[in-house]
C-alpha cells in the first residue's frame, strides 16, 4: 500500500518534472522572437549608449577615432552654456504645458462625460490634433504665427492690439509659442484619459450627495476630484515625462531659435551627435534626459505596482 | 417644480454644448486655414480677413506636391510600407511574447517580465544614438529596415496584449489543456480569437504612431527616396520655403489618411488610448 502510494508519488513527479521543462521550452520559445529582437535593439544599445557616453567620438573619424575619457563628458555639461539654457528651457517647457492642458482637459473631461449633447463628435474633434503628424501641425502653426501677415497676429491688430508679440521670432516669446501647440495638440489626449477615469466613478456617490443637496461645485470638488486622483496623478507624471521630451516643435518652427531660446535637451543632443558628429558629449547629455525622466517613471511604476 | 427642475437642466445642456461646439471649432481652425490655404495660389494665403472659401480656387499645389522633383508619391508608398511591415511584425511577436508571459508557467518568466518593465523608463530618444552606431555596424542604416525592425518589438505591444491575455479566464485554457492541446493550439484556437478587440486596438493605435514617427526617420534615413511622409515634409518645408499653399498641401495630403483611419477605427483607437500610459 505505502509502497504503492511512493510509486505514484514519484511517477508524478516525474511527469511533472518533465511537463514543467516542457513547458519552459515552450515558454521560451514563445517569447524568443520578441526577446531577440529586444535584446538587439534595446538592451545593447542601452550598453552602447553607456559606453559611448565616457567616450570622445567624432563618428566622422571612424572606429579608430573613439578615445575613453572616463567621466569629462558628464563635467563639460556643467560649464556647457548652452546645455543648461537647454536643460532650463525644457523645464520650462514642462512648466508651461502640463499644469495647464490637465487642468483644461478636466473641465473639458467633466462637461463631455455626461452634460452635453453631441459628446461622441465633440470628442473626436478635440482628438485630432493629438493623432495628426506633429511636422505637419508644427508647419502650420509656424504659418499662423508669422509675425507681420500671419492670421493670428492680423487678428491680434484688428481687435486693437497695435503690437502683438513676434511669437516664433522672438527669443521672448518663442518657447511659449511652442508650448502653445503643445498644449493644443495634447489636449484631446489629457481628455479622454480624464474621461476613462470619470467613467469609473460610481453614479452612486452623485445621487447620494444630490440627496443631501449638494451642489455643483461641492460635487466637483468633494466627488470628482478625490475620486480622480489616481488618473490626474499619472496623467501629470506622463505629461512631465513626455514633455521632457519635446522635439520634433522646435526642429521644425524654430531650431532651437532665436539663438538658444527655444533650444530643448532632446533638440541640443540631436545638434550635438547628428550636426556637430559629437556622439560621446551627445550620449552624455542623454542621459541626464533619462535621470529626469527616470525620477518621475520610478514614481509610475511604484504607483502602478500599488494600484494592483 | 420637477418641470422646471429638468428645463432648467436642459437648458444647461444647450448652454454646454454651444461652448464646447465654440471650442471645438476653435481646435480644428488651424486644420480648417491649412487645408484652405492649400487650395489658394500663394499670393492669396495671407489675405486677411481669412478667405476660408479661397477667393481663388486652384488645385495647382497639389499638383505640385504629387508631380514635381520632391517625390511625395514616394514618400506616401515609403510610409505605407514601413508602417505595414512594422506593425505586422509587432502584432506577431507581441502577441507570442504576451501568451508566453500571461498563459505559460517557466522558469524565469518573472526575472524576464522585470527587465522589460525596466527598460520602459528608457525614453525613446536614447536609442536615436546607440542605434545609429548599431545599424551603421549592421549595415541597415539608410534602409527602411532601420525604421521596420525597432518598431517590430516593442514592449509595449507585449504589455499590451499580456494584460488582455490574463482577463481570458484560466478554466478556458487548462480545460483546452486537459483535452491534450498544446499551448500553440490555444494560443491560435482560443487565445486569438477571443482577443480581436484588443488586437485591433493595437493595430489601429501602433499604425497611427508609425506613421507620424519622425525622429528615427530623421537620424537613420538620408536619401530624399527612402523618406516616410514625416520627413518628406521637411524636405518640403526646406525645399519650396516660399510655396506656402504647396507645403499645406502637402500637409493635407499627410493628415487625410490617418482622419481616415481614425474616424473608421475610433471606438478601437480609445480602447488603445486607455492603456497608452505604458509607452515611452
Amino acid at each position: 500500500m505505502s509502497t504503492s502510494t511512493t510509486v505514484s508519488a514519484v511517477k508524478k513527479q516525474q511527469g511533472h518534472g518533465a511537463l514543467s521543462k516542457h513547458e519552459n521550452l515552450i515558454g521560451w520559445a514563445f517569447l524568443s522572437l520578441n526577446l531577440a529582437g529586444y535584446i538587439l535593439f534595446k538592451l545593447i544599445p542601452l550598453i552602447i549608449a553607456l559606453v559611448l557616453s565616457f567616450c570622445e567620438w567624432n563618428f566622422v573619424s571612424g572606429w579608430e577615432g573613439i578615445r575613453f575619457v572616463g567621466l569629462e563628458n558628464y563635467g563639460q555639461l556643467f560649464s556647457d552654456e548652452v546645455f543648461l539654457v537647454s536643460l532650463r528651457n525644457t523645464i520650462f517647457y514642462a512648466i508651461a504645458t502640463v499644469p495647464i492642458a490637465i487642468f483644461i482637459a478636466l473641465i473639458f473631461g467633466v462637461i463631455l462625460n455626461d452634460k452635453v449633447y453631441f459628446k461622441s463628435i465633440l470628442r473626436l474633434v478635440f482628438y485630432l490634433p493629438n493623432i495628426s503628424s506633429m511636422v505637419a501641425v508644427s508647419l502650420v502653426w509656424m504659418f499662423l504665427f508669422l509675425p507681420s501677415y500671419g492670421p493670428i497676429n492680423e487678428f491680434l491688430q484688428t481687435i486693437g492690439i497695435a503690437n502683438p508679440p513676434r511669437w516664433l521670432n522672438a527669443s521672448s516669446t518663442s518657447l511659449l509659442s511652442i508650448a502653445i501647440v503643445g498644449i493644443w495638440q495634447v489636449l484631446g489626449y489629457n481628455t479622454i484619459i480624464i474621461l476613462a477615469g470619470l467613467q469609473g466613478i460610481p453614479e452612486s456617490l452623485y445621487e447620494a450627495a444630490e440627496m443631501d443637496g449638494a451642489n455643483a461645485m461641492w460635487k466637483f470638488f468633494k466627488i470628482t476630484i478625490p475620486s480622480l486622483s489616481n488618473t490626474l496623478f499619472f496623467l501629470t507624471i506622463i505629461s512631465i515625462i513626455r514633455s521632457f521630451q519635446v522635439f520634433t516643435p522646435v526642429q521644425i518652427m524654430t531650431e532651437g531659435g532665436p539663438g538658444t531660446s527655444s533650444s530643448v535637451i532632446v533638440y541640443y543632443i540631436y545638434t550635438t551627435a547628428f550636426q556637430y558628429n559629437n556622439i560621446g558629449y551627445a550620449s552624455s547629455m542623454a542621459w541626464v534626459l533619462f535621470l529626469m525622466v527616470f525620477v518621475f517613471a520610478a514614481a509610475r511604476m511604484r504607483f502602478a505596482n500599488k494600484g494592483d | 417644480m420637477l418641470m422646471g427642475y429638468a428645463n432648467k437642466k436642459k437648458l444647461i445642456k444647450i448652454v454646454l454644448t454651444v461652448f464646447m461646439a465654440v471650442l471645438a471649432i476653435l481646435m480644428v481652425l488651424p486644420f480648417a486655414w491649412m487645408l484652405s490655404a492649400s487650395f489658394k495660389p500663394d499670393s492669396e494665403v495671407f489675405n486677411f480677413p481669412i478667405e476660408w472659401i479661397p477667393k481663388t480656387f486652384t488645385w495647382e499645389n497639389y499638383i505640385k506636391v504629387w508631380a514635381s522633383d520632391i517625390p511625395f508619391p514616394t514618400f506616401f508608398m515609403n510610409s505605407v510600407k514601413v508602417t505595414v511591415l512594422a506593425v505586422i511584425g509587432e502584432v506577431c511577436t507581441s502577441a507570442l511574447a504576451g501568451y508566453a508571459f500571461a498563459k505559460i508557467k517557466f522558469k524565469g518568466r518573472d526575472l524576464a517580465f522585470l527587465i522589460y518593465v525596466s527598460t520602459l523608463m528608457f525614453p525613446s530618444q536614447m536609442m536615436l544614438i546607440p542605434r545609429f552606431v548599431l545599424f551603421k555596424t549592421m549595415g541597415i542604416y539608410n534602409t527602411h529596415w532601420a525604421l521596420i525592425l525597432p518598431g517590430m518589438f516593442t514592449a509595449f505591444g507585449t504589455f499590451m496584449l499580456k494584460q488582455f491575455f490574463e482577463s481570458i479566464p484560466e478554466e478556458l485554457t487548462e480545460s483546452a489543456r486537459m483535452d491534450g492541446a498544446n499551448h500553440f493550439i490555444i494560443f491560435t484556437r482560443i487565445v486569438l480569437p477571443l482577443s480581436t478587440a484588443a488586437l485591433s486596438a493595437l493595430i489601429i493605435f501602433q499604425f497611427v504612431s508609425m506613421w507620424n514617427e519622425y525622429e528615427p526617420a530623421l537620424v537613420y534615413l538620408r536619401d530624399v527616396d527612402l523618406a516616410t511622409i514625416p520627413l518628406g515634409l521637411k524636405y518640403f518645408q526646406d525645399e519650396s520655403s516660399t510655396s506656402y499653399g504647396a507645403v499645406m498641401a502637402a500637409s493635407v495630403c499627410s493628415l487625410v489618411p490617418i482622419f481616415i483611419i481614425f474616424l473608421t477605427f475610433q471606438r478601437q483607437f480609445v480602447q488603445g488610448i486607455a492603456i497608452s500610459g505604458l509607452k515611452e
